[in-house]
């Protein structure tokens, strides 16, 4: 096995276009599992965490661009203001040890349905920046996750960053699972109002091929909620709300819930997660 | 593949290294340091628990490669010559060892968090401890260390 642990962002390309089957690492919270358990024996190892340009953050007008290997510890620590959604999806991974090494471009690099910051993601509409030598495209979340663990990214590229817009009114971020820690999602769910725009953006996480995101339940969100006065949304909207986002969803039965559980699970998260949104929404309201 | 880095204050070069074994492997195997415990090899449990450069991390889920150059402190590196670290002494003081296989992990779990905050809640110490399982001791003599070794690293 090669390896190799290139500085500049400029000398990862290069390696990765020579070798284009090369696995990337960064936080290795994922890539060691599949290494110490013989999962995978790549021929190439490219360890990103050397990069500078990878594991930093900045703010770029109404956006955060976040590196794609900036840990989840420092999101939680350094953007819990920017990006209130990630933020709270970023608690519920793993454990402290597992979060000072994870990012968010190791977790789209998976693509896994159950990565935790998907939803998250997918409700603010962010954006995933990719590079090779042949030059740089940003594409839209909703389009990156086409399979099971299987992303948009093409083999000779590898992912720097995500634009995120910050938050322009509450988000809120849910996962069931069996404790409060250590958990893969049974399913999850994430919710991002923009109270400037009066959209609702919505990230279904664990149950279907991939995150997904709920836009019946987005659109009956934006129409019905009260923009003008910010009153409480009923019980009747929340319900409606919930089964829209439930009926998005396509779960399966496995081995850490049932379809139907998770159906049921994610209409009431969901339902709270807006009702919790909307409170936050009002701070939002005054500025 | 060859590898450098200081290891509890120490310079050290170890060759021969496959490139795609964890940094547990490497202290355990490579270099006799066998505090920090080989169980899971998925970062579910903690008992692998060092420290990279100041940062709490599970060594097997970082490859020996990324540490090159890098700071490792291992529960080795936590005793002085004589004293056990307060921490190490308030595990056994509160009968918090049962068999003592995530001992190690908790006891550097336990430095991490006191470092950051001197006077952890219950529900602190929770969270923090959270990514290292013990089967012994349904926990409440662990909880009872962190806060024995707390109360002590407060007064010194």
């Amino acid at each position: 096995m090669d390896f190799f642990r290139p500085t500049s962002l400029i000398d990862a390309l290069k390696l990765k276009s020579a070798h284009p089957l090369a696995l990337c690492i960064n936080g290795g919270t994922d890539v060691m599992v599949e290494l110490n358990f013989d999962r995978k024996r790549p021929a190439t190892l490219l360890d990103l965490s050397a990069v500078a340009e990878l594991n930093q953050w900045s703010e770029a007008g109404e956006s955060i661009i976040l590196g794609a290997g900036v840990s989840y510890s420092r999101i939680q620590a350094e953007l819990a203001t920017e990006l209130p959604g990630l933020a709270m999806a970023s608690r519920t991974v793993g454990s402290l040890q597992i979060r000072n090494r994870g990012g968010v471009g190791g977790n789209l690099g998976s693509a896994s349905p159950a990565g935790d910051a998907h939803p998250a993601l997918l409700a603010t509409g962010a954006t995933v920046n990719v590079s090779s030598v042949g030059g740089n495209r940003s594409i839209d979340i909703h389009d990156f996750f086409i399979g099971p663990k299987k992303s948009a990214l093409a083999p000779d590229e590898i992912i720097t960053s995500i634009t995120i817009p910050k938050a322009r009114g509450g988000q809120q971020y849910s996962k069931i699972g069996t404790r409060n820690a250590m958990v893969i999602a049974v399913c999850s769910f994430g919710l991002a109002i923009d109270a400037t725009a009066r959209t609702v953006g919505t990230g279904i996480g664990s149950a279907g091929p991939t995150p997904l995101r709920a836009k019946d339940a987005e659109a009956f969100a934006a129409s019905h909620l009260d923009w003008e006065v910010g009153t409480a949304p009923s019980v009747k909207l929340l319900k409606e709300f919930g089964t829209l986002v439930s009926a998005a969803s396509r779960p399966i039965d496995d081995i850490r819930g049932t379809a139907a559980y998770r159906r049921h699970t994610l209409a009431i998260i969901s339902a709270r997660s807006l009702k919790w949104a909307w409170k936050s929404t009002n701070e939002f309201r005054s500025m | 593949m060859r590898l450098t880095c200081t290891v509890n204050g120490k310079t050290e070069t170890i060759d021969d290294i496959w490139p795609g074994e964890s940094l547990l492997y490497v202290l355990r195997e490579r270099m006799g340091l066998p505090g920090a415990k080989n169980a899971c090899e998925q970062g579910e449990c903690g008992s692998c628990s060092v420290h990279i450069d100041g940062v709490l991390v599970c060594a097997c889920l970082v490859a020996a490669g990324q540490v090159e150059g890098a700071e490792i402190k291992t529960v080795e590196g936590l005793a002085g010559a004589t004293e056990l670290h307060p921490v190490q002494q308030a595990y056994l003081d509160a009968g918090a060892v049962q068999c003592g296989f995530c001992t190690p992990g908790l006891i550097v779990a336990t430095v991490d968090l006191l470092d950051k905050n001197s006077d952890p809640s219950d529900n602190e110490i929770r969270e923090a401890l959270a990514g290292n399982l013990c089967r012994c001791t349904g926990y409440a003599k662990i909880l009872d260390a962190v806060r024995l070794a707390a109360a002590r690293l407060e007064k010194s």
